[in-house]
């Protein structure tokens, strides 16, 4: 899909966090263009959590200058709630209530209407196909459906930018495949989609990634870009040799 | 507001599809009222002793109906001779002999003394004493009758009378103990345990990304076990008046304020420790070796705080349960009003505050 390089959704202008000695995230500088899917990689601690937490007003940063949907991450994170979605890699639903109740309650404390939200979850259930089980427990149904549900949720108030937080872990590959085509969809429809991975392969799917090492960022481009520019055949080659050249 | 009462439905939703959590909230507080109220209770009746009379006389006889008639003491065995005290005692079925001496009434008849051995079951030290005491009582008091006549030189008549509890009840001292300790038990272990839920689950994260505010996610989690709390203040004391004969001498306003000040004073608490647990298992872990002992053992609830040694007596004084079972004692014991209570009030309310302002303190240094 053809993006609008001049229509930026997220801008992070040396972005710094620090804790107490550690820096986590070390002047981090990139922007996110609108619609499009932007994966943020890197290995465990390499500080992709933190700066999401940042982006999603969860934190304040120790410096920098960060906008989220056009809205300034030290005063307006009122605002940028609002706006954004966000799944956990735990998939976040509360298991003792059953689908309809979740999806209720997550619409419900996003001040949607009562009649938006009675029609938009029978479309849903429609769409996912799982009519028959509305009302059944979340703790009864297959992890592959939690994580659809899960993100529909995400979604479900229509989110200018939706933050996916190693959205895939746990799963088998055939429902990561179609999980990503929700995603696809979700970027069709014009929704910026911020998604942390540690599983290579699934950066190929995006249309740009960053790869952080160690905090900072060593690498913003498209995968076939990046492939090119190290000589390496998938994305996996290219986070090794990332990761290499830092030892 | 929409947003925030469907929170609470939520809430309720977690409580009532958990039939462990059901069972705390709602069957453990009246289980743990009545178990005290009828079995832990120091109330002397019944105990089960032997008599071995070797004068058999009229006497010993009425010296022995007017023990067993007394309600405190059941004959078990008649015993006929010294040697069946030993295995009497052995097999547990009583706890005291009482032996009269041969020739009892003649001996006191010529001699003006005749010699009653009491012998008590003494592995549990406190009630031997008590039986002894009891006994003794009885058989004095028949020689006072016997001997109305007889003036002796001088007398001294000690008038005892128990203010408060004139007939020593226990349900007097368990009853605000119980209650202490049930609402800090649902109130601080319950929503410590719920908030620590969410921070496992990974939903915590979800709802702090949301539009909600982080003070209206605790207030909407906290809301529920505010008002099964206050449900089971009321079925404690209500079970305490009508099934126990425990007085409100006070004022009903008063008793229910402070109830609900304690309750605030434990979910405060429930609160400062999902803050620091990180799951379900270390909330409750801490929960209960940080309250459910404290105010069984610490707050004047089974062991008089008076009687302790001296760090022990310190730690008392930090111990929230005491200061409401002091409340609860005057409001519904001596019937006093906030004018006896008002340093209690002010002390847990302080502390209320504390463990409030150090929750948001110890949440906002996790947020940056």
């Amino acid at each position: 899909m053809a993006v609008n390089t001049n229509d930026k959704i997220i801008t992070v202008k040396n972005l710094i966090k620090k804790f107490g000695d550690f820096t986590a995230n070390d002047n981090l500088t990139f922007d996110v263009y609108r619609g499009e899917i932007f994966g943020f990689l890197g290995a465990n601690g390499a500080g992709k959590t933190t700066a999401m937490k940042i982006l999603c007003g969860l934190s304040k940063p120790t410096s920098g200058k960060i906008s989220v949907a056009g809205f300034d991450v030290y005063k307006q994170t009122e605002k940028i709630k609002k706006n954004i979605g966000y799944m956990s890699q735990k998939f976040s639903l509360y298991e003792d209530m059953t689908v309809k109740e979740n999806i209720r309650f997550y619409a419900g404390i996003y001040g949607l209407k009562r009649s938006y939200i009675k029609e938009k979850t029978a479309e849903l259930l429609d769409r996912l196909r799982m009519n028959d089980y509305a009302n059944t427990l979340i703790a009864s149904i297959p992890l592959g459906w939690k994580q659809k549900l899960a993100f529909s949720i995400a979604i479900f108030h229509n989110p200018k930018i939706v933050f996916l937080d190693e959205p895939t872990g746990g799963v088998d590959p055939i429902t990561r495949r179609q999980f990503w085509d929700m995603i696809y969809e979700a970027a069709h429809n014009g929704i910026t989609v911020f998604v942390t991975t540690h599983y290579m392969d699934e950066a190929e799917y995006c249309d740009r990634v960053t790869i952080m090492v160690d905090g900072r960022i060593d690498a913003l481009d498209t995968p076939d870009n990046l492939k090119k520019e190290y000589k390496a055949e998938n994305m996996d080659q290219v986070f090794v040799k990332l990761a290499r050249n830092i030892e | 507001m929409k947003q925030f009462a469907g929170f609470i439905k939520k809430e309720f939703y977690h409580i009532f599809r958990d039939v462990r959590t059901m069972l705390i909230l709602f069957a453990m507080p009246i289980a743990q009222i009545l178990i005290f109220g009828y079995v832990v209770t120091n109330d002397f009746k019944d105990v089960h002793i032997a008599i071995l009379d070797k004068s058999k006389d009229n006497v010993t006889k009425e010296i022995t109906n007017k023990i067993l008639s007394s309600g405190y003491f059941i004959l078990e065995k008649d015993l006929s001779s010294s040697k069946e005290i030993e295995e009497a005692f052995k097999d547990g079925s009583i706890r005291e002999v009482i032996i009269f001496e041969p020739n009892f009434a003649a001996n006191l008849e010529k001699e003006k003394t005749a010699n009653i051995q009491l012998l008590a079951d003494a592995s549990d030290a406190n009630t031997a004493n008590m039986i002894v005491n009891y006994t003794s009582g009885i058989i004095y008091d028949y020689l006072k009758k016997e001997n109305k006549d007889i003036e002796m030189p001088m007398q001294i008549v000690p008038e005892v009378r128990m203010v408060f509890n004139e007939s020593m009840k226990g349900v007097y001292m368990f009853v605000p103990g119980t209650m202490a300790l049930i609402l800090m038990l649902i109130s601080a272990m319950m929503t410590s345990i719920s908030i620590a839920r969410e921070k496992e689950m990974g939903t915590m994260e979800v709802l702090l990304v949301s539009p909600l505010k982080p003070l209206q996610i605790i207030i909407g989690k906290v809301i529920p076990y505010v008002a099964i709390s206050f449900t089971n203040a009321v079925t404690i004391i209500l079970l305490g008046y009508f099934v126990f004969g425990l007085p409100i001498n006070g004022s009903i306003v008063l008793l229910l304020a402070e109830s609900i000040l304690f309750i605030l004073l434990s979910l405060s608490l429930g609160i400062l420790i999902s803050t620091i647990a990180k799951d379900q298992e270390v909330a409750m872990f801490i929960s209960m070796f940080a309250l459910l002992l404290p105010t069984m053992l610490l707050s004047g609830f089974i062991f008089p705080i008076e009687n302790m040694p001296d760090v022990l007596q310190w730690l008392c004084h930090i111990m929230p349960p005491k200061y409401f079972i002091i409340i609860l004692k005057h409001v519904m014991i001596k019937g006093t009003g906030l004018m006896f209570v008002w340093k209690e009030t002010l002390i847990l309310a302080g502390m209320t505050l504390l463990f409030l302002a150090l929750s948001v303190k110890k949440f906002k240094t996790r947020l940056e």
